[in-house]
């Protein structure tokens, strides 16, 4: 039986606006012969994105600011953000983006903070997730062969 | 990577097995982008560098018929990469971005993508990708089909009667041949064979002749500072335009470019690789004196095997020690539109060693008719006129340029097979030699490399069997050398096994292939996913936003269990 599975979870996370659709569609890419595939990509995901924004802090730190580069980088979290359906930050993404173009560089640090701050929230969100998953497995075996 | 060695699993269906190549520099992305295309059954590679990708590519075994790839890479733009596929390998490229402003998919588009994907991709989108590759095959073979016929024809009837027995072309797929043929194109070849004026449509046969001609005039101009306008300028041949030099000019070049690589440049130029692949009579001559090297590559041509007769290979060539040049043996030509469902087999003849190798690439399947694939036996005297012009290609050994305008006893050889692919491709080809009735000149080979895709092929030369397999792989077969000793040619042996499917081909061929995308799409549903449609704890809030799949993708059952639910309500709530 598919107890964890997702509609429910997933719809809590949804509901707060966090996860788009597209996280569903790795859910449905999940088999047999990939058994841990959500899980893999958003840990793929959030190491991947830690780096770059790890690189978009030190350019934010350069003095003058390229924000050619720093479009690119930009442009890369975005594209990262979409695989797993982060829509929030993805938001936040494109508005960090307007700033660049407009080389507003207080823009580009307020909206950087944004998009670390759903960063963080997402992978407090996708770990409970997680963890709720691994948790409520077992107690469907212990029921079956409880009851 | 491309299995290079024939898989003894029966090979399966169009498009199933497609093999893909993956470029993203987005790990997460190509983690979900090769899970996607493995749910669609194709054969996936990744990559997360252009150069990386670029590299696989021109690695032989590695075999792709389609590459998608990000638009934004760090080592190479994706545009770039883009551009150099589609000169170096003519493989269709998907590009995908997340970017989808008009201007940047309109430059997509400018640089040869034939499609461009909107990041997220969805499995349905990459479901669809074989169409590219399908599509792209049809209009190679029609290109491989503006033939000259004619000229064929002409050759076939005046070969030896043994020769004429094997030919499955008959009058009336002759003349529906000729029919096409005459709405499509006009021949432009052979200038003795065919009056130039009556020429209406620009389509361009580079036959022999012609594209001696054009190597006079590239050499004549110098090749540094070549250019379509001088090239047409100097060959002045009435009718052919500019446009036509240009697109011959950018694949000799390619070709050169090539050559170059493989054997340590000697050529001058460097440009991409490339290999010839919209003529199939590409009997080269080169009278170059820019340094040719052995290797020549003929391009490709569809053959689908049906019913099938003894054909052979035979390859002949000038015996060294009579004439300090050789012949190109054989010449392959592909006079009918080759019918492959899911198949495509190509033969690959190439002839290593002192011989010029030609390279025959068969290609890609159509709906209708079926191939003729040919290699050309030419009676001593008769078609002499054919084979003027025809040059080899220097081995690097002998210090003279290869010429030859005397061809006295040059034969290439006629295998003509005419093949319909049966459905699950298990056919068994197996080339029979061809005697041919006029002794064949003495030959030196060393090899013959059998490349084979998506069918099978049996080569047998004196005890070397290959047994190619399979849709997914392509491969190379090199078989021994047999002899270089007098004049004994090396054969190889093609034969097909079954003709049961070769009449009703076409329809079974439709169906099947709606089939299979019918099988797709069931595939595509949802299998095995519960999506509860009411949730009785669950606010109504909620409840509301469930409706966030699409409605289109969901299939099946639905299923709704009280008792998990009551665990759920525990777990979420509690």
């Amino acid at each position: 039986m598919f107890i964890y599975t997702t509609p429910v979870y997933r719809l809590s996370l949804a509901l707060q606006g966090f996860l788009d659709e597209q996280f569903y569609q790795l859910e449905e890419l999940q088999d047999e012969s990939s058994p841990n595939f959500v899980e893999e990509v958003v840990t793929l995901f959030f190491r991947d994105s830690s780096r770059l924004m790890a690189n978009i802090d030190q350019a934010l730190e350069q003095c003058p600011p390229d924000f050619h580069r720093l479009d690119k980088f930009l442009h890369r979290l975005k594209g990262s953000a979409s695989s797993i359906g982060a829509g929030k930050m993805k938001n936040e993404c494109a508005g960090f983006r307007e700033f660049c173009s407009e080389e507003n560089l207080e823009g580009c640090l307020r909206s950087f903070q944004k998009v670390k701050k759903e960063h963080t929230i997402l992978r407090q969100k996708l770990e409970n997730y997680f963890q709720l998953l691994r948790q409520v497995v077992p107690v469907d075996k212990a029921t079956r062969s409880g009851s | 990577m491309g299995n290079p060695l024939p898989s003894s699993r029966p090979a399966e269906a169009f498009p199933a097995g497609l093999r893909v190549l993956i470029v993203d520099d987005d790990p997460t992305w190509l983690k979900i982008l090769e899970k996607m295309l493995r749910k669609c059954s194709y054969q996936v590679t990744t990559c997360s560098l252009a150069t990386d990708a670029l590299h696989i590519l021109r690695e032989r075994k590695a075999r792709f018929d389609i590459v998608i790839s990000d638009v934004n890479m760090p080592d190479m733009d994706g545009f770039k990469l883009l551009e150099h596929v589609g000169l170096e390998m003519d493989l269709p490229v998907i590009m995908m971005s997340i970017d989808g402003e008009t201007s940047r998919v309109m430059k997509g588009v400018q640089h040869g993508a034939c499609d461009y994907l909107l990041k997220p991709v969805r499995m349905k989108e990459l479901r669809n990708i074989w169409q590219h590759v399908y599509r792209k095959k049809m209009h190679e073979l029609k290109e491989v089909e503006a033939h000259s016929f004619d000229e064929v024809i002409n050759i076939l009837r005046n070969g030896s009667e043994d020769i004429e027995d094997r030919y499955l072309i008959d009058e009336t797929e002759m003349s529906s041949m000729r029919k096409r043929k005459d709405v499509e194109n006009k021949e432009f070849g052979d200038q003795e064979l065919n009056d130039p004026s009556t020429v209406k449509k620009a389509r361009v046969v580079w036959s022999v002749d012609l594209h001696q001609k054009f190597v006079n005039a590239v050499d004549q101009i110098g090749f540094d500072k070549v250019g379509p306008k001088k090239i047409l300028d100097s060959m002045n041949v009435p009718g052919l335009t500019r446009e036509n030099v240009a697109s011959h000019l950018q694949k000799y070049r390619l070709y050169l470019s090539r050559l170059q690589k493989q054997n340590g440049g000697t050529c001058g130029g460097n440009m991409p690789s490339d290999h010839m692949n919209k003529t199939i009579k590409g009997n080269f001559g080169l009278k170059s004196s820019t340094n040719m090297q052995q290797d020549w590559e003929l391009t490709k041509y569809a053959c689908t095997i049906e019913n099938f007769q003894t054909l052979g290979i035979v390859a002949n060539a000038a015996h060294v020690s009579e004439m300090n040049s050789r012949v190109a043996p054989a010449q392959v030509i592909a006079s009918k539109k080759a019918l492959v469902n899911d198949a495509q087999l190509g033969l690959f003849l190439s002839f290593k060693g002192m011989l010029p190798s030609i390279k025959e690439k068969a290609c890609k399947p159509l709906h209708d008719e079926r191939p003729v694939m040919q290699l050309m036996q030419y009676p001593e005297q008769e078609n002499y006129s054919i084979l003027e012009g025809y040059s080899c290609l220097a081995n690097p050994d002998r210090d003279h340029e290869p010429s030859f305008d005397h061809l006295p006893s040059s034969q290439p050889l006629v295998m003509s097979a005419t093949c319909t692919n049966g459905k699950d491709m298990k056919d068994l080809y197996e080339m029979k030699p061809l005697q041919p009735a006029i002794p064949p000149m003495a030959c030196m080979i060393d090899s013959v490399s059998i490349q084979v895709k998506h069918g099978l092929v049996n080569l047998q030369d004196t005890g070397a069997i290959c047994k190619l397999e399979g849709s997914p792989s392509i491969e190379d077969f090199y078989l021994d050398e047999t002899n270089n000793q007098g004049c004994f040619p090396l054969t190889c042996e093609v034969s097909l096994k079954s003709k049961s499917d070769s009449d009703s081909m076409p329809e079974e061929l439709h169906l099947y292939s709606v089939q299979k995308k019918l099988d797709c799409l069931e595939n595509l549903s949802v299998s095995g996913t519960e999506i509860y449609q009411y949730i009785d704890s669950v606010p109504t809030s909620e409840v509301q936003s469930i409706n966030w799949c699409e409605a289109s993708e969901l299939t099946g059952d639905y299923l709704y269990d009280q008792v998990d639910y009551s665990l759920i309500d525990e777990y979420l709530f509690a």
